[in-house]
């Protein structure tokens, strides 16, 4: 197992304060190094763990120690003491000592790791575990489900009470959870300080979905909203591009498109004649062959609007078939401007709006192109 | 092989034996204070009066008597066993009623001296009740799959310089697969005395203090769950009285106090002695 070394000045440079500052004795002195073994980040048990590694005392003793470190290396900086950020402390590390090393992360370090969260010892002085489930194993994990079922039972109860007064109604509030997912297993060992199994964690994921299925669990809504988080923003949402009107009141959109090498942008205006034009000249000029008209054609076939629109395009780059797959992106995506959102739902499912990936792939040395290999001779 | 159970006296004197030879082995390390009270218990059979606690017709009314059918049963239980009715097996309670007795008692001094107890049920049923009753207790409770080496594996399992559980319940002696449950042999390996709840298809032999009686009927778990955790309160109640009236400072073992000056007048009675 590899074992990454990040080296602390920071107690180093306490020592240090007095010796003269020459770069020489500065760097022939050993620093303290703080070991993260992949191993014991791993391991949660104390028998096999090291008895001074990731203690309180311990975790604290190094916090301390980087703080005194911080102001002694500022004030060796000449700067302030109280506003030295880890910026500035990387600065007058890189300054302080200069280092010829490729590899980024052997250079010299000055920074305060995250200490994994570590079970202390479990028991008293007279050796009587402080948790009642601490002869399972798995006590955090256990102690949740059992927590858990018992909300279960609450509620079951409190259903039972609104039946015999006449109350109860089957669809009253059930939790709103908004846009959120479950905690993943890492996340829920992190917060349990215990390792749990894959299964360990489908049972609880499946026990929470039983609860929040029952009528009149908004009872437990804070308990739940603990165990789940916010999904991340909704990237990539299709960008509707701006319907403008020009001076004579006419309806229009521009769009980019690209495709391989080529480039082009459309102006898409609502007139009713249908008239195409390519960099300046009629589409029946610039696409002499059929294949890459209907490409233009397509998007407007497809919603049904053929004669609807005049389309202004210029593309540049790229040959014949991807300047007209090009406009044909460009095309649909001024298209969405006139269209409600389910016609572009549609026109998404079609692939329309989809930009096509493909781009050429280099030649290899040794090979005849990209994939061809030279002729296999067998002698 | 058939154990027969003459009378009830006679196995509390052999507990009590049992218990002064302990007290001997470890008599240097106590002061006299702790040493009278840790033995006054042992000079009266039934000191924490845990006869009371129930009765035959509580036995009957939470339905301990029934057995499985009389394919499921267990060769060694026919001791146990009242009779066979409809092919439904009838567990004799007035030998239940002796066997609980010993058992609550043992459970009672258990507590008494500050012993850690585990209650162990893999029933999904009752997985909850135990684990419920245990907290009431101010114990420990294991309801969960059984890992090999808990108890013969300890010091690699949990750390070293682990305590291990002075006495093992077993409300369900079985485990999910109709088995006998590991703990009862892992105990017998380590020395950890154990009661169990032993129904007719289970087996009696390892368990030091089996108590035959139905261990699937919700009434009869919740009676059996409500009489240990009242017989371990009591008994920590009254080692805080204990230490209390001789004016030591309290352990932290002795438990959470419920209802603190119950039966002064037996105390009185007891300290006229």
């Amino acid at each position: 197992m590899a074992a990454s070394c990040v080296r602390t000045v920071g107690s180093f440079l306490g020592k240090c304060m007095t010796c003269s500052s020459s770069i020489n004795t500065v760097a022939t002195q050993v620093s303290q190094q703080v070991e993260l073994t992949y191993s014991a980040l791993c391991r949660k048990n104390l028998a096999a763990a090291g008895p001074e590694k990731f203690t309180l005392e311990y975790i604290q003793k190094q916090v301390e120690e980087y703080e005194i470190g911080k102001r002694h290396l500022a004030n060796m900086m000449g700067e302030d003491s109280e506003n030295f950020t880890q910026e500035d402390i990387d600065r007058s590390i890189t300054y302080l000592f200069p280092s010829g090393l490729f590899e980024k992360t052997a250079r010299p370090l000055m920074k305060l790791i995250h200490f994994p969260l570590h079970k202390a010892v479990q028991w008293g002085a007279d050796g009587r575990p402080f948790h009642f489930l601490f002869y399972t194993g798995k006590q955090s994990y256990y102690s949740l489900m059992h927590d858990l079922y018992g909300k279960i039972l609450k509620i079951e109860k409190h259903q039972d009470r609104l039946r015999a007064k006449g109350l109860f109604s089957q669809d009253a509030q059930l939790i709103s959870l908004g846009p959120s997912r479950w905690l993943t297993k890492e996340e829920l060992e992190l917060l349990l300080v215990e390792t749990i199994s894959t299964h360990d964690y489908d049972r609880f994921i499946k026990l929470m979905e039983h609860m929040l299925c029952m009528p009149y669990s908004s009872t437990e809504e804070e308990f739940v909203q603990r165990y789940r988080r916010l999904l991340e923003a909704q990237s990539l949402k299709q960008l509707v591009p701006l319907l403008e009107k020009d001076e004579n009141g006419v309806a229009f959109s521009t769009a980019e498109g690209r495709r391989k090498t080529s480039d082009s942008s459309v102006i898409l205006r609502d007139c009713g004649s249908g008239h195409i034009t390519v960099n300046g000249q009629d589409y029946l000029q610039y696409f002499p062959v059929l294949q890459d008209r209907e490409q233009l054609m397509f998007p407007l076939q497809f919603m049904g609007v053929l004669g609807r629109f005049n389309l202004e395009c210029k593309v540049s780059g790229g040959g014949r078939s991807s300047q007209a797959g090009a406009l044909r992106l460009a095309i649909s995506r001024a298209l969405l401007s006139f269209l409600s959102e389910g016609d572009g739902e549609v026109m998404r499912q079609a692939g329309l709006l989809t930009p096509d990936p493909r781009v050429r792939e280099r030649k290899k040395p040794g090979q005849e192109g990209a994939r061809r290999k030279f002729t296999w001779k067998k002698r | 092989g058939r154990c027969t159970i003459t009378s009830l006296s006679r196995i509390l004197q052999s507990q009590i034996l049992f218990m002064l030879l302990l007290v001997i082995c470890c008599c240097c390390c106590f002061s006299l204070l702790t040493e009278k009270i840790l033995n006054q218990p042992l000079e009266k059979a039934d000191f924490f009066r845990v006869a009371e606690l129930f009765s035959l017709k509580d036995l009957f009314d939470a339905r301990v008597h029934l057995g499985h059918k009389k394919g499921c049963r267990h060769r060694l239980m026919e001791p146990y066993l009242y009779g066979c009715r409809l092919d439904h097996d009838i567990i004799n309670l007035d030998q239940t009623m002796e066997h609980l007795q010993l058992a609550l008692n043992f459970t009672a001094h258990i507590a008494y001296r500050g012993g850690i107890i585990l209650f162990v049920s893999r029933q999904r049923q009752f997985g909850h009740l135990v684990e419920t009753t245990a907290k009431d207790c101010g114990e420990y409770a294991h309801t969960r799959y059984w890992q090999g080496g808990l108890l013969t594996n300890a010091n690699i399992q949990y750390g070293p310089g682990v305590r291990l559980p002075d006495l093992i319940i077993f409300l369900s002696t079985l485990n999910n697969v109709f088995q006998q449950h590991v703990g009862i042999r892992d105990a017998a390996k380590m020395n950890i005395p154990t009661v169990g709840v032993v129904d007719s298809n289970c087996n009696p032999s390892l368990v030091t203090y089996p108590v035959p009686g139905n261990d699937d009927t919700p009434a009869a778990v919740e009676l059996y769950c409500r009489l240990f955790k009242m017989t371990i309160n009591r008994a920590k109640d009254r080692r805080k009285q204990m230490e209390l009236i001789h004016g030591l400072p309290q352990t932290e073992g002795a438990g959470q106090g419920k209802c603190f000056f119950y039966q002064v007048s037996m105390m009185e009675k007891s300290g006229r002695r």
